[in-house]
Parts: structure tokens; sequence; C-alpha cells
């Protein structure tokens, strides 16, 4: 099954996964920042600026990874998929062209103000600074999900005689019917994996010195963000649960593991799809839970896969268990929310090993949930690229097998190395707890201990409005 | 309204501006990691990095808007581009990954092997990704096989002594920006060695570009045909007068120590050689079949990024030139910037 069809698959799975895990750390941790520098201007307090500091150095990290990963991704639909480049270019290319002209050169743009500039422009121009790139990640997410959506559910467009798709509506294309589903859920998706890694990050600092204010201060905002945004999240998941099935419901029939359509179909909790009997075996059910859920209605009725022929079904195993990791993490996510609530009521939210314990093994919670939930829309969105249009065997570029295996071994290597080290360098950042008077992401920062070295960083301090 | 101009004309201008703008801006950043090879000294490369690090990202991004822009507007072109020259393309991304992670990383490096590791990555990659652009431009211009709107070439057409010597040139180009950017941004020793770096470089330049320029013609009738042409001639015949004239311009600039006018010389030779090129190719976009107006995007597409293109490129020139000032002067050892 090695064939070149299949590697480029892998390739480009390979390359978005460890992409995609970036720009949404880059999402979330560029509206914290955003926040954590409001407050520090609104209120005057050094520890929001300790704290913004504390994470700018990670976003100066993530950041980068994130820009070199990307311009991977905007030259792999021309080196992998040149028959879908040359088909669905005029509809989407546009949109991935306003992307670049609204977003990455906003983000650019200010980037290198926000994380050096702070002495230079000053605290207001520089929380412009911060705002700016902020806004461009959420433009940024905007486009991307746009292409994204309309590749799930494309409309807008007419079909050239040979078989390329042609604008006809461009606010058809961009405000296709899933975008409105597929946009916040990112969005948050992007917020819950960053408020649990800061409340990890915050959390492990809790465990070793409860009275460090700034780790108090991490910790607690995360939790408000699990018990807010996670349910949110739920509720969002459960629209674009509604979404797909009115538009998807191949998708849906394989993340559910339904064979056959049915009135008062069961929720399949657990089971192994099978793909050859079309069957979900060792199944546990719960009865008339299925119609209930998806059609909110005892004996709604229920598509199954034996709707679809066989060749336009998607690979079943593999939606069907993404689909219950990340479903499985975001109640996880909800629950460790309430308990935070509760902890928070009686006084003991910074002093319970229990809840600091739950909430560093939960670091990376919400990437594993987003990276699994992508696995969901996009295996589901099989076999074709664009759904119902464009089969991805027809998508592909005419590279022999050789060619794309080379490069998929040299991406492998590469990016294992290169994020491997990223990460090293992202979790020793992380192992140092923040300190009062932390300094900035100057590049000697390493070698400098910050709070024994406090030039700059008392400089800044005269700045801020309060002091 | 928009859609009864000729869209593929103004894009094909519009998409040579933005390939331009890469070549100037990342050339120099490009350029100050090649240079690693012959600054070995730490506290000069932490100067030398400092001086990009707060743009090589926006520099960076006029490449995604080249491979972006050409996907929107051109995607014949970049579907067959693309697979021609898979190796070249793939190897400089990768490059360039390791080049992006070396800013960041190499501060971050604890032990001294790991810091050296770090340098080396970002020495390499500049350079690889450099010398992988030119092999592009090289395989580019000699010419890709197209049949029924796919790439129909092998796997090496790419690999020739003309795409090579592009990839020489790129790299000995990228070198020069770099060392007469660092003239300019930098004080002491290191300003005075990359003065006689920039010298050395530039002769190489002068030689490469002479090189080039004689055999581009020869790749295709056409070419040579707009180059000897009329009216070719009268555009094609001031780029040598004016490559001389820069020179000697250069020249002055490095014997009376001027601290930008090199750079300004070096990126004027990019623009020269850049329309010389534009010369070549025009009207075609893959030489030697398929041009502008047969890569391009229905008018439908071409208008609506456009919309977008004329209002958002002069206000991202705008607050592109505001960083750059923001960062203006000279970088200082041991601090970041003063």
């Amino acid at each position: 099954m090695l064939d070149a069809l299949f590697l480029a698959r892998l390739q480009f799975s390979f390359t978005i996964g460890f992409h995609i895990v970036l720009p949404a750390f880059s999402i979330g941790l560029a509206s914290y920042l955003m926040v954590l520098e409001g407050l520090w201007l609104r209120t005057g307090k050094r520890v929001y600026l300790d704290l913004f500091q504390y994470w700018v150095k990670a976003f100066s990290l993530v950041f980068a990874m994130g820009v070199v990963s990307g311009l991977v991704m905007s030259y792999e639909f021309g080196t992998n998929w040149s028959a879908f480049a040359d088909k669905a270019g005029p509809v989407i290319g546009p949109l991935m062209g306003y992307e670049v002209l609204t977003a990455f050169f906003l983000e650019a743009g200010f980037l290198g103000i926000m994380l050096f500039g702070l002495e230079k422009v000053g605290p207001k121009l520089h929380f412009l600074a911060t705002c700016i790139v902020a806004v461009g990640t959420l433009a940024s997410a905007f486009w991307i999900m746009s292409v994204n959506s309309w590749m799930q559910t494309p409309q807008g467009y007419s079909l050239s005689p040979d078989g390329r798709f042609l604008p006809v509506d461009w606010r058809a294309i961009i405000f296709n019917p899933s975008f409105f589903y597929h946009l916040p859920h990112m969005v948050l998706a992007s917020y819950l994996s960053v408020a649990f890694f800061v409340g990890a990050v915050g959390a492990r600092h809790l465990l070793r010195n409860p009275s460090n204010p700034a780790s108090r201060i991490m910790f607690s905002m995360a939790m408000w963000m699990a018990l807010l945004v996670a349910p949110l999240q739920i509720v969002v998941g459960d629209m674009t649960g509604l979404n797909t099935r009115a538009y998807q419901p191949a998708k849906l029939a394989a993340l559910e593991g339904d064979w056959t359509t049915t009135k008062g179909a069961p929720l399949i909790l657990f089971g192994m799809p099978n793909m050859q009997t079309q069957t979900t075996d060792y199944a546990l059910a719960v009865p008339h839970f299925g119609s209930l859920i998806l059609t909110h209605d005892w004996n709604g009725e229920v598509k199954g896969l034996d709707d679809f022929k066989p060749e336009d079904r998607p690979f079943s195993p593999v939606v069907f268990w993404a689909f219950r990791v990340m479903v499985g993490l975001g109640l996880m996510m909800a629950l460790l929310g309430f308990a935070g609530l509760a902890l928070r009521r009686g006084g003991a939210l910074y002093h319970n090993g229990l809840l600091l314990r739950a909430m560093v093994v939960m670091a990376p919670s919400g990437f594993i949930a987003l990276l699994a939930g992508w696995v969901v829309t996009e295996v589901g969105r099989q076999p074709f690229t664009v759904y119902g249009m464009l089969r991805t065997a027809q998508s592909v570029s005419p590279i022999a097998t050789p060619g794309v295996a080379i490069s998929l071994a040299a991406f492998a290597v590469v990016y294992l190395t290169v994020f491997g080290a990223g990460l090293v360098f992202l979790l020793r950042m992380m192992a140092r707890s923040p300190v009062a008077g932390e300094s900035g992401p100057t590049p000697d920062e390493p070698s400098r201990t910050a709070g024994l070295a406090p030039g700059p960083a008392a400089q800044v301090a005269a700045l801020a409005p309060g002091a | 309204m928009l859609e009864s101009l000729d869209l593929p004309l103004i894009w094909a201008g519009l998409i040579a501006f933005a390939v331009l703008a890469y070549v100037m801006l990342d050339g120099f950043d490009l350029g100050t990691g090649i240079l690693f090879a012959l600054e070995r000294e730490p506290g000069d490369r932490d100067v030398m990095v400092n001086s990009v690090a707060p743009v090589w990202d926006g520099n960076e991004t006029w490449l995604v808007l080249g491979g972006g822009g050409l996907f929107a507007v051109f995607p014949l072109a970049y579907a067959t581009i693309m697979p021609a020259l898979y190796p070249t393309i793939i190897a400089m991304l990768l490059a360039l990954v390791f080049r992006g992670v070396a800013f960041e990383f190499r501060f971050r490096a604890i032990t001294v092997t790991g810091k050296r590791l770090w340098d080396f990555a970002f020495f390499g990659g500049s350079t690889l990704a450099a010398f992988c652009q030119g092999l592009t431009l090289g395989g580019l211009l000699q010419g890709i096989k197209v049949v029924n709107r796919a790439y129909a070439g092998g796997w090496w057409d790419w690999l020739t002594p003309f795409s090579v010597l592009c990839g020489i040139a790129v790299v000995v180009g990228y070198a020069l920006l770099g060392a007469c950017w660092l003239v300019w941004r930098t004080e002491g020793d290191l300003h005075a060695r990359c003065r006689r770096h920039a010298g050395i470089l530039g002769a190489c330049v002068l030689a490469l570009i002479v090189m080039v320029s004689l055999w581009t013609p020869l790749l295709n009738p056409l070419f040579s045909a707009r180059w000897f042409g009329w009216p070719g001639l009268a555009l094609t015949s001031p780029v040598p007068v004016l490559v001389a004239l820069l020179a000697w311009q250069f020249w002055r600039g490095i014997v009376l120590d001027r601290h930008l006018m090199p750079f300004l010389c070096a990126l004027g030779w990019f623009v020269l050689c850049f329309i010389g090129l534009g010369i070549s190719v025009f009207p075609h976009i893959v030489p030697p079949d398929i041009t502008i107006w047969q890569a391009a995007a229905p008018p439908k597409s071409q208008a609506f990024l456009l919309i977008g293109a004329l209002v958002l490129v002069p206000i991202i020139l705008i607050y592109t030139g505001y960083a750059y000032w923001v960062f203006r002067g000279k970088v200082i050892a041991g601090s970041h910037y003063h």
C-alpha cells in the first residue's frame, strides 16, 4: 500500500500535524499576552509585566517554529498536490493570498516590536503592537478556516469543462455552511490548549512554591478559562456535529461507527469499526442515545455508512477513535474547570495537590484534543479533498514514489530533530519559575539571571503608568 | 470594472515585485548567515544575528506571498513549477526551517557544543537555502516540460551546469548583501572586516553577473531575440551601463568607507539583474511554453485578490518601513538595541 498517493498523504498529515499545533499555540498565547499587557497597563502591577515577559519568550520560540513550518505548507500544495492546486487554486488560492496580506505581514511586521521594542517605543505603542499581533493570529485563523471549511462544504463555484473550480460568489465561498462552526471551534481549541499549558506551568511552580504571585495568577486565569471555555467548546462542538450531519453524513456515520441507517439509533461509546465486515465489533452502546444527541429526538433517523458506496467511505476506525480522544479530553477539561471552581470557593485552589498534579498531567491535553479533532475533520473528509467533488487520488502531483519517499524521510528527520529540540528548549524555559523583575526576550537572556541584572527591567518598570 | 483590465499583466508585475522584495530583504539576512563562514567569533556572530532578528520574519513573509500569490493568481504555474523543481524547493524549505529556528535556538543552547551546532545550522541553512533558490531560478530559466497541464519532465531535469552556476551566483550575491548590510549596521572591527569582505564579494558578483548574463540568451532563442531585438534592445542596452555605474559607486563607497552606499549599490545590482531576467522571460511565466495569460486564474479570482493587494500592499510597506525605522542605527555588542 506504499504508493505515491499514500506517501503524499502521510507527508501532508505529518507536516501539517506538526505545524497546526504551533499556530494554535500562537493564537492562544498572543491573546493571553494581550490580556496580560493590558492588565499591566491598567493596574500598573509589576507582576503582570513579569508574566508578560515570562510568556513572550515562549511566544518568540513558538512563533519562529510556526513561521518556518507554515512556509513549508504554503509550497506543499504545489509540490505534492499540484493537480489539486491547479483545480481548486482559483477558489482557495485568493483566500490564502488574503491570509498572507492581512495576517502574516501584520504579525511579522509588529512581532519585532512586540519582542524587542518595549524600551524603544514605550508601553502604549508596544501594547498596540501586541494587540496587532494578536489580531493577526486571529485573522490568519479566519482565512485558513474558511479555506478548510470550503473543502468540507464547497459552494459558490461553477465547474469548468476541464474540471477546475471557478469562483462565482465569494461571499458564499468564504462564509460556506461549515465555516461558522469550524472557526469558533478552532479558536476556542487554541485558547483551551494554551490555557491548559499555562495552567500546567503555573501548577508545577505552585507545587514547589505555593506563594509565588505570578504562578498563582497564571494558574487562576487558566482555571477560569477551563471553567468558562471548556463547556462552551462542548456546546460549539455539538453544533459542529449537527452541521456535519447535515452536510457530511458519511463523516458523521464514520465517527459514530454506525453502519446501518436506523431510527432510534444507539450511541456507540466504544468499539472497533471494521471496514471489511462493515460492523463495529465489541460495541458498547446506549440505546436511542445516538438519535437523541444527533437529532435531539428519541427516534430520529441517523444515517449509517451503508448509505454510501464502499469507495466513498472514510476510514472509520481512525475517525471513530480520534473523535473519542477529543471528546474524552474535552469532558476532562470541563470537569477540571468545575473542580477548580469548587476549590476556589473553599480557598484551597493553590494548595490542593491533587488538582495541581492533575493540571500538570493535562499540560498537553488541549493540543492532543486539537490534533484528534483535526484528524476527525480531515480523515472524515476522505476519500475527497473537496468533499464530494474532487477525489484525493485525482489531486496528487505526478511525482514518482521514490521522490515522495525521500522527501518524507527528510521531513521526518528534520522535523523530529528541530521541533524536538524546540520542545526541549520550551520545557527548559518553563522549568524556571517566573520571578519579580523578569527580563524581556533579549537574545543574551539565558546567560543573565533575571532579577540579578535589573537594568533594562527597572527602566521598563519606570515606564509603567502606575509606577 | 477591475475585470476589464489586463489582470494577468498586473498580477505578473505584483508577483515580480514580491519576489524582488523577497530577494532584496531576505537576501541580506540570509547573507548574514552565509558570512558565519568567515566570522567565527561568538560575540560578532551575536551582533550579526541581532542585526536581523527583529526583521527576518517579515522578510521571509515575501516568500510566502510569492508562493501563495502564484497559487492564487497563476495556479497552473504553481502546479507545474513546484513538481518540476520538487527537490530544490523541498531542500530550500528544510534549509529555511533550520535557519529560522536557529535564531531562537542558538541563544538558548546551554552547552558550547549546542551553540556551535545551531550556529552551523544557521550558516548551513542560510547557504543551502540561497543555493537552492539559485538552482530553482536556473531550472526555471532553462525551461520546464509541461504536457496536458502537468509537469512531464524527469527527476533531475533541473540539475545542469547553468543551474549550478545560478546557485553559486545567488549564494555569493546574498553574501555580498549581507556584508554590505553589516557594513551599514555594525561598527568597529566587525565593520572593518565586513568592508573587506564586501569589496572581494563585490568583484565576484560582478564576474558572476557577466557569466550568467552571457549564458542566459543562449538557453532559448526567444531570450536572445528579446535581448537583442527591437524594442528589447532599448530596454536591455542601458542595463550593462547601469551595472557599471553602480560598480563605480560601490567601489567608491568601499574605498571611502561610506556606510550605506555599498548596500544601496548591491541592492541596485539585484534590481538590475531582476529587470534583465524579466526582459528574458516576459511574457512567459513557465518557459518555454506557458505565458502569464495561459497560467492565469479566472478574472474573478484575480480581481478579488487584486482589490486586497492594492489596498494592503502599500499599508504593508508603510508598517514594514516603520518596523525598520524603530530598529535603526548601529547594533552594539553585548546589548540588544541602542
